[in-house]
C-alpha cells in the first residue's frame, strides 16, 4: 500500500516536472525542473528494485549532464524571448502530433494485453543484491559493449574540448616541438675571429 | 499493488511529453536537448520495469548503456550549441540552413 502511494507520487510529480519543462518561459527553470524530474524517475526505478540504475540516474544526470545544461544556459547570452516566438504558431500542430502518438502508444498496450500477460506478475523476489547481479552480468556476459560504451564517452569528451576549445593567438607560450627538435651542430656556431674582426657593428 | 501497466502509462506520457517539447520549441535547441532527455528517460523507465516485471537483468544493463549514449549525446550537442553561438550570436535553430557545408 505504502509502496502504491509512493509511487503515484513520484509518477505524477514526474510528469507534472515534465510539463513543466517543456511550457516554462525561463530555460533556466526547465532545467530545474528537469532536474526534479530525473530525481522523481529515480524513485520510480527504486521502487520497481532497480537500485544501481536509480542511484546513476541521480549521479549522471543531476549531477553532470543537468549541470551542463545548467552551465551552457547561464553563460550563452540567449534572447529566450525572441525564440520563443513561434510558440503559439506550434502549440495546436503539437498537440494533435502528441496526442496521435499517444492514441498509438495506448493502442500498443492494448494489443500487447491480449498476447501473453504479464499484467499480474508482481517484481521478482531478489536473491542477491541489485549491483552484485548487475556486475556479475555486465563484466562477464556484457563486457565488449562495457568497453565500447567506455569508448564513447572517451570520444564524446575528446569531441567536446576539440568543438569548444579556443587557442589564443597573443600567448607567448614555448614552442616544445622546436626546442625539443634543436641540435647543437645547428644551433651552436663555433668560429674564430682575428684581432678588431670580432664585432660589426 | 503496482503493475508493469502502471510503469508503461507513466513512461508512455513521459515519451508523449518529449515528443511534444521537440514541436512547440522548434527554435530553441537547448529545450530541444531536454527534450530528448525526457525521451531517453521514459526509454529507460520502460527498460527498467521489463527488467524487474520479466526478472531479467539485462534490461538494466541497457538502460545503463541508454544512460551512456544520452550523457555522451549531451555533452557533444551542448558543445555544437556553444560554437554555433560564438559564431552566429543566436541559437536559433532557423538560422542553420544557412551553414552550407
Amino acid at each position: 500500500m505504502i509502496a502504491l502511494i509512493a509511487f503515484y507520487l513520484f509518477a505524477v510529480v514526474t510528469i507534472a516536472s515534465a510539463v513543466l519543462v517543456i511550457f516554462s518561459r525561463n530555460p533556466v527553470h526547465s532545467v530545474l525542473w528537469l532536474i526534479l524530474a530525473f530525481f522523481n524517475a529515480a524513485g520510480l526505478m527504486l521502487i520497481a528494485g532497480a537500485e544501481f540504475i536509480a542511484l546513476l540516474l541521480v549521479i549522471v544526470y543531476v549531477g553532470a549532464v543537468a549541470v551542463l545544461f545548467l552551465f551552457v544556459v547561464m553563460m550563452l547570452d540567449i534572447d529566450f524571448a525572441e525564440l520563443r516566438s513561434g510558440f503559439t504558431k506550434n502549440l495546436p500542430f503539437g498537440i494533435i502530433i502528441a496526442l496521435v502518438l499517444l492514441a498509438e502508444v495506448i493502442f500498443a498496450v492494448s494489443a500487447w494485453r491480449a498476447g501473453p500477460s504479464l499484467s499480474g506478475a508482481a517484481p521478482q523476489e531478489k536473491v542477491q543484491p541489485n549491483i552484485v547481479e548487475l556486475g556479475q552480468v555486465l563484466y562477464s556476459r556484457f563486457l565488449y559493449p562495457f568497453e565500447i560504451a567506455g569508448l564513447i564517452l572517451l570520444v564524446a569528451m575528446i569531441g567536446a574540448i576539440v568543438l569548444t576549445h579556443r587557442k589564443r593567438g597573443d600567448l607567448r607560450t614555448p614552442k616544445v616541438d622546436r626546442q625539443v627538435r634543436r641540435r647543437p651542430d645547428e644551433a651552436v656556431k663555433l668560429s674564430q675571429p682575428g684581432v678588431g674582426e670580432g664585432m660589426q657593428i | 499493488m503496482i503493475t508493469l501497466g502502471h510503469y508503461l502509462t507513466v513512461a508512455a506520457i513521459l515519451f508523449v511529453l518529449g515528443v511534444l517539447g521537440i514541436f512547440i520549441n522548434r527554435r530553441n535547441v537547448i529545450l530541444i536537448l531536454m527534450a530528448i532527455e525526457l525521451i531517453l528517460l521514459a526509454v529507460n523507465i520502460n527498460l527498467v520495469a521489463f527488467s524487474a516485471f520479466l526478472g531479467d537483468i539485462v534490461g538494466q544493463i541497457m538502460a545503463m548503456f541508454v544512460l551512456t549514449v544520452a550523457a555522451a549525446e549531451a555533452a557533444i550537442g551542448l558543445a555544437i550549441l556553444v560554437i554555433f553561438f560564438r559564431r552566429r550570436g543566436s541559437i536559433a535553430v532557423d538560422d542553420v540552413n544557412r551553414m552550407h557545408g
